[in-house]
């Protein structure tokens, strides 16, 4: 079983905001730092815990196989959704330019 | 390939994603088309829009168990996972697929030479939307901004992983051509390269020969046909060797195959890390196909290409692998050659004739009624038409349909029988006594201008075959 | 005090009183009170007046309006509403207008309910004082420089101040319960997949629920069971046969075996007042003929750190798409990235921020063993102490809030002092079972407490059957 890590670094919370696209200034990095780290700490709680066999829960309630069938339906009007949307041109959505091909 | 002694490897897997031709998205009802109006067949789930939720479309799940069973995959029990990245023609910023349970597992594909190359796995996953890039030419680094639309976002997609198993662009291409002929047959995808129903990335390393380990592979991205797929690999196989034999690393990254320039180049800038953090997607329960169920799909479905070729194989009395089978199959001729069987016609001679002239024209096959082609191969083996007669039958049969005895008259193809061929001969030979003389006496060369003058004699409608055997069986008796 | 749903809904159906009339005293009451409350965020009088008009019409029709005819009813503002303005409390999702109704919406205006407004909430339902919405936090009707609990805090004040006799809230790990029992409500989370969530703006997909507020026991039930039931269109929806939640409000508890769970019952922190309202109300149910006696669930213990990772973990997915390109808020960039960052980190509060952050670190790689597997591993346990505890008991006690409610700013500066509020309400959102805040009794200031009854998943009926005579015993 996997351990937890040691206490989250500024440098721990700098990449997880970079990977949610958030952008921090020093000041919000070491507040969100402090603050992380005590939260996790707390977490620490259930690494005395056995585990091992325990079958992870993705899930509440154990569901399986729901299907629709495959019959088109109307979906809803282009007009109305550009018109919510921040930047549009033509009929598509507008964003600035784009410095890497999609992985 | 070699340029310092040693010899090497290419290795190649293959990362193949289908779009199947099912009538409505992945996870919503919207429809599943190609080439309509930007942002037409949108609606909240494929927007991503805030409180909306996927629920599982049943015919991508029976399509994506089809290709399980044509791959002979286990088709299990799955899940879908969530795929987290930022990239604006993902609606949710995260792809909704099967990461570590994929419906189909463990199978094989076999190429027409008997190669049998196997397949990792097979999942079902959603497509992302379509961007275009504005200025610059249209290339992503050069461009101003980008336009997206969604209408392509949600459609199922199967992505079939092979296993490292192929050895060159020849092979690449086979599996590619092979498994869209599958695809095709088990009716979940048109298998159209040029529309992005099918899209290839490769993962090519290479190594010394006889070496146990892989080398570092590369990923290569943006082939959008065979040819460009055999080129692309070509390149990268020479570009790693190069950089190999130069005392250099081959570094493992993803590259772009740039079809202008015919080369590939790194994608991305190296400060982006990936970090997909997959999950359990929550808005999905697993998927545990009922056995039933199961059973139904498989009792129908069609025979694959290879069994195709086998049978069109022994029909024609040729191996498999031989490129007149590969071609009737791959074209979906074979029903013609089924025809011929059972009307008791000859194989090979339906086969060839399938392979040259009717592959040849193969868009017009709608013309060509199964029974005239098997009329025009009995007319041709009876002596009825000479070959160079049925293939104009046949040409005209596929530009314009009909029957072939109806344009073999119009033409005045009219049959010229043994008796009439005979008395053609003779009075040739009559014609020409003292040259026949000398042909009896040994002069070999001869036998063409007998031929010729038969020819000139009865229109052209003499079976060349025919001829040469009546002129042989006279010269033997000596008349 | 104003009429319950029950008694409205029956003076409508009757004819006996217009839907207008009971629309316009609940409307005058915001006017007057919500400026200082700020319980909604957006009223929407005039559609409400159209709606009732409706109610009456039919009614005057011969036609039956359905079960909440004229009922005025508040919705939390991550129920996606068409055409009205749905924020999630949050500056990102501002002036966006959903070209959706939630499945509970369409549901509620079938069965006749009048739709007066959108309520104020944590922003992302992240928060157990409705301090975190970008547009000011609500007060407690109870005393107004407290707060009402969270997330759905406007919705508990909207009920509490009689701004309508029902709210919709939603639960993720004690949104609806906690504010209830701070703000003197009745509130319930249902059974996980008991009600749809198709038009519920996510939080965390697999532990949120829509749920319920009201004053009386019975006005809860009456909402739920109009709101329960099978829907297509969210794949986690059950499709079993809905419990009924108001089949045995009236049957006492005679000879039902109810268990106090312990821990929960003395967990860490609590006021010693909410200790002793929870046993005076186990005594209450004893009295009134139940077998109590206390019970031990004793994974319960380690569900807020197994919810304090998975709740952000599957919200740092769900808030992903909030990136400026196809609706909300977009702050300008030269590139791609550049918008997306600019965009969240000006769109997203500090809150929202920190779980998105504390989920994405859960999940990545290298630490999804450690923390998000390992949580979800907990969260089997806690699924298997309660399973237990339910071969012995038909229905469980615990407190909902370790304490009344506290005073504006009190906690805002110490997250987990504020994650601590949902110690005894989280656990039931991992099991995905039933819960339901009812108000028990007073602390010394004279501020509300609230005690839970639990159940296993499907069992609304004796939940609400043990909650009406917990109501009747206060
Ligand atoms: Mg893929
Ligand atoms: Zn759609």
């Amino acid at each position: 079983m996997a351990v937890m890590a040691d206490r989250i670094t500024a440098g721990d919370v700098a990449h997880v905001a970079r990977l949610a696209r958030l952008q921090l200034t020093d000041d919000e990095l070491d507040r969100y730092t402090g603050q992380l780290a005590a939260v996790l700490d707390h977490a620490r709680d259930i690494e005395a815990l056995d585990l091992a066999g325990v079958p992870p829960t993705a899930h509440p309630l154990p569901r399986e196989n729901v299907l629709r069938e495959d019959v088109a339906r109307p979906g809803i009007d282009r007009a109305e959704v550009l018109a919510a949307a921040p930047s549009v041109e033509g009929d598509r959505f507008r964003v600035p330019r784009i410095l890497g091909e999609a992985p | 390939m070699t340029t310092t002694g040693t010899t090497w490897e290419t290795v190649i897997g293959l990362e193949v994603h289908v779009e199947l031709g099912t009538e409505t998205k992945l996870f919503c009802s919207c429809p599943n088309r190609f080439g309509e109006e930007p942002n037409t067949n949108i609606c909240p789930v494929c927007l991503g829009l805030p409180g909306s939720l996927p629920v599982l479309n049943a015919r991508a799940v029976e399509y994506a168990a089809r290709i399980g069973m044509a791959l002979h995959c286990t088709v299990q029990p799955s899940r879908f996972h969530r795929k987290n990245y930022f990239y604006p023609d993902m609606p949710k910023d995260y792809q909704i697929s099967q990461y570590d349970v994929p419906i189909d597992a463990d199978g094989w594909l076999e190429l027409p030479g008997g190669t049998r190359v196997g397949i990792e796995r097979a999942h079902l996953e959603e497509d992302t939307g379509k961007t275009s890039h504005l200025g610059g030419g249209g290339r992503i680094h050069d461009a101003d901004h980008s336009l997206v639309d969604y209408n392509r976002a949600g459609v199922p997609l199967v992505e079939i992983v092979s296993r490292p198993d192929l050895r060159s662009a020849d092979d690449a291409r086979a599996y590619v051509d092979e498994l869209r002929g599958i695809l095709v047959a088990a009716g979940v995808s048109d298998g159209k390269m040029e529309e992005g129903s099918l899209r290839v990335d490769a993962n090519v390393s290479v190594r010394p020969a006889g070496s146990e380990r892989y080398g570092t592979r590369c990923e290569i991205k943006n082939m959008n046909s065979l040819r460009s797929l055999g080129r692309a690999i070509d390149y990268e196989a020479a570009r790693q060797v190069r950089l190999l034999e130069e005392g250099g690393t081959v570094t493992q990254e993803t590259r772009h195959w740039n079809e202008d320039e015919g080369r590939t180049s790194s994608m991305r800038s190296k400060e982006e890390a990936f970090d997909y953090r997959y999950f359990p997607e929550p808005d999905l329960v697993p998927l545990r196909p009922d056995p039933a169920w199961l059973d139904d799909i498989r009792a129908s479905l069609p025979p694959m290409p290879a069994d195709v070729r086998r049978k069109v194989a022994e029909a024609a009395g040729t191996a498999p692998d031989v490129d007149a089978v590969i071609t009737v199959v791959r074209l979906g001729l074979d029903p013609y050659v089924d025809a011929a069987v059972d009307a008791g016609a000859d194989g090979n001679l339906a086969v060839r004739r399938l392979a040259n002239e009717v592959a040849a024209d193969a868009a017009s096959v709608g013309n060509l009624a199964p029974a005239a082609f098997v009329d025009l191969l009995h007319m041709e083996s009876a002596g009825e038409l000479t070959t160079a007669q049925a293939r104009e039958v046949l040409k005209e049969l596929l530009a314009s349909g009909g029957d072939p005895a109806t344009i073999a008259a119009a033409r005045g193809f009219e049959a010229l029988g043994e008796d009439a061929l005979a008395a053609a001969l003779d009075q040739v030979i009559a014609d020409n006594a003292d040259a026949w003389a000398r042909f009896v006496g040994g002069e070999d060369k001869l036998q063409g201008l007998f031929i010729g003058r038969l020819k000139g004699a009865t229109g052209g409608k003499a079976d060349l075959a025919a001829a040469a055997a009546l002129l042989r069986a006279r010269r033997a008796a000596g008349t | 005090m104003t009429t319950t749903a029950v008694e409205t809904a029956a003076a409508v159906r009757s004819g006996e009183r217009p839907a207008l009339e009971v629309l316009d005293e609940h409307l005058a009451r915001i006017g007057e009170q919500d400026s200082e409350l700020h319980a909604f965020l957006a009223v929407t009088g005039d559609a409400a007046r159209d709606a009732a008009a409706r109610v009456d019409a039919a009614v005057a029709a011969g036609l039956d309006p359905g079960p909440l005819a004229g009922v005025p009813i508040a919705l939390k503002d991550n129920l996606c509403t068409r055409g009205v303005a749905t924020t999630c409390g949050s500056r990102i999702l501002e002036g966006w207008l959903p070209p959706y109704d939630a499945t509970v919406v369409s549901r509620l205006a079938a069965a006749g309910a009048v739709f007066v407004g959108k309520t104020n909430l944590d922003e992302f339902a992240m928060g157990s004082s409705t301090e975190n919405s970008a547009f000011g936090p609500t007060r407690n009707p109870v005393d107004r420089s407290r707060v009402p609990g969270g997330s759905s805090g406007g919705s508990a004040a909207a009920v509490a101040a009689g701004f309508a006799p029902l709210a919709l809230g939603s639960d993720t790990g004690g949104s609806i319960r906690q504010p209830a029992a701070l703000c003197g409500v009745v509130g319930a989370k249902p059974t996980y997949g008991l009600v749809s969530r198709y038009g519920l703006i996510a939080f965390a997909s697999s532990l949120d629920q829509i749920g319920p507020f009201a004053t009386t026991v019975a006005d809860a039930a009456l909402l739920l069971d109009v709101i329960a039931g099978h829907d297509p269109a969210d794949s986690t929806s059950l499709a079993t046969n809905p419990p009924r939640a108001g089949a045995a409000l009236d049957r006492g508890v005679d000879g039902l075996r109810i268990g106090l769970v312990s821990e929960l019952a003395s967990a860490e922190g609590l006021d010693p007042q909410v200790v002793a309202r929870t046993r005076e109300a186990a005594d209450a149910l004893a009295g009134a003929g139940a077998k109590v006696e206390e019970v031990s669930v004793p994974a319960a213990v380690y569900g807020l750190t197994a919810y304090y990772l998975i709740a952000p973990a599957e919200a740092s997915s769900n808030l992903a798409r909030y990136d400026g390109v196809r609706y909300g808020q977009r702050e300008a960039g030269a590139d791609i990235t550049e918008m997306y960052l600019r965009t969240r980190s000006a769109g997203f509060g500090a809150e929202v921020k920190r779980r998105i952050m504390l989920g994405t670190y859960a999940l990545s790689a290298g630490y999804y063993d450690a923390y998000y597997g390992k949580a979800q591993k907990v969260r089997t346990l806690i699924v298997r102490d309660f399973e237990a505890a339910y071969q012995r008991f038909d229905a469980l006690l615990a407190p909902t809030a370790p304490g009344g409610a506290f005073p504006l700013g009190s906690k805002t500066a110490d997250p987990l002092l504020m994650y601590l509020n949902d110690v005894c309400t989280i656990p039931s959102n991992l099991a995905g079972h039933p819960a339901i805040s009812v108000p028990f009794g007073v602390d010394d200031a004279g501020l509300p407490l609230g005690v839970q009854v639990l159940a296993p998943a499907l069992g609304e009926t004796v939940m609400f059957q043990v909650a009406a005579a917990l109501e009747a015993a206060r």
